[in-house]
């Protein structure tokens, strides 16, 4: 197993996800670089967050545009897994792999912080190693945010059970109270149709260690594992 | 020739749009009185080379569609103006 992260310029959070996959999986892991084209044969490309090229224009919308990208693309319509969170979701997004938006957050302030998550699918290959219903705590840290869709692409994402991560309380409860930035159906990540590319806002890798506050973060980097051993 | 393009983009209306609300308040805070909805986009001039008034108005569609708005949250308009002599 071997995993990939992508450097974009101005992302900043690419050490914390390799961390996390060396700290979980202790699985080869590499640094992609954006002005390349080579995938270095990964089975898993994660997109980090941070502020790609400055989130110049509309966050992603440059980033989506850089070399890498087109492997990422090809690598993601054979199938291979694409995980992107934060900015990286926002980059998913820009590039048409994942439908829909991130506008600014309803609250126009940047928001670092806890915040539940409802798992609303447990499956291979991003969330098996989780329940159905299960609550997790995962920090959100995004001044953009806000997921937004036009409403009969969210009744495809519904009905095909493409959102996977909700904004709930602590309870499980999908309040509008518990949303932190206004995202339509309070959605935090969602996959494509295929279920190969996975876009979320929290940031499953800053949640796994008992250190860190929350280890409820590593089921996901587990269950890509358990999905590449599988496979 | 060149030409002078102007692009605005704009939120798309029925989208949430938190600046432009928050500009709303602010103006009402300052004592404007009549101020209706407020939307906040952005304004972006490009230098063209084209064959004529309509190809670069192709191309500036063409390439806010690809790149300059997002076709999910934002509307575009362009303009093409013949950039003047010595303007620059």
């Amino acid at each position: 197993m071997k995993i990939g992260v992508v450097t974009f310029p101005g992302s900043n959070c690419d050490y914390d996800c390799y961390k996390a996959a060396r700290h979980v999986l202790d699985a080869e892991t590499v640094y992609l670089w954006h002005g390349e084209h080579d995938l270095k044969g990964v089975d898993v490309v994660f997109l980090p967050g941070g502020f790609s090229y400055g989130d110049y224009l509309r966050a992603g919308a440059i980033a989506s545009l850089s070399p890498i990208m087109r492997e990422v693309r090809e690598f993601a319509d054979g199938g291979g897994l694409v995980v992107g969170i934060c900015n990286g979701f926002q980059i998913l997004c820009e590039t048409g792999l994942l439908p829909g938006a991130l506008i600014r957050n309803r609250s126009l302030k940047f928001s670092s912080k806890a915040v539940h998550l409802r798992v609303e699918k447990s499956a291979p290959p991003f969330t098996s190693e989780y329940r159905e219903g299960q609550v997790l705590r995962v920090p959100i840290a995004h001044g953009e945010g806000c997921y937004v869709a036009p409403e009969a692409e969210l009744d495809t994402l519904e009905a095909e059970g493409r959102v996977v991560f909700r904004y709930c309380d602590a309870s499980g409860a999908v309040t509008e109270a518990a949303n932190p930035n206004g995202s339509a159906r309070n959605i935090a990540g969602i996959v494509n149709r295929e279920g190969n590319v996975l876009g979320m806002m929290p940031h499953p890798e800053r949640a796994v260690e008992e250190v860190l506050g929350s280890v409820d973060g590593a089921g996901l980097f587990r269950s890509i594992a358990a999905y590449l051993v599988s496979v | 020739m060149e030409y002078q393009v102007e692009i605005r983009v704009v939120p798309r209306r029925g989208i949430l749009d938190p600046q432009g609300k928050a500009v709303h308040g602010a103006l009402n805070s300052l004592g404007y009185k009549g101020v209706g909805e407020v939307h906040v986009g952005r304004l972006i001039q490009l230098e063209l080379e084209a064959d004529s008034a309509e190809d670069a108005e192709l191309r500036a569609v063409a390439m806010c569609r690809q790149l300059l708005a997002n076709p999910v949250t934002e509307d575009f308009d362009v303009r093409v103006t013949e950039a003047l002599e010595g303007a620059r």
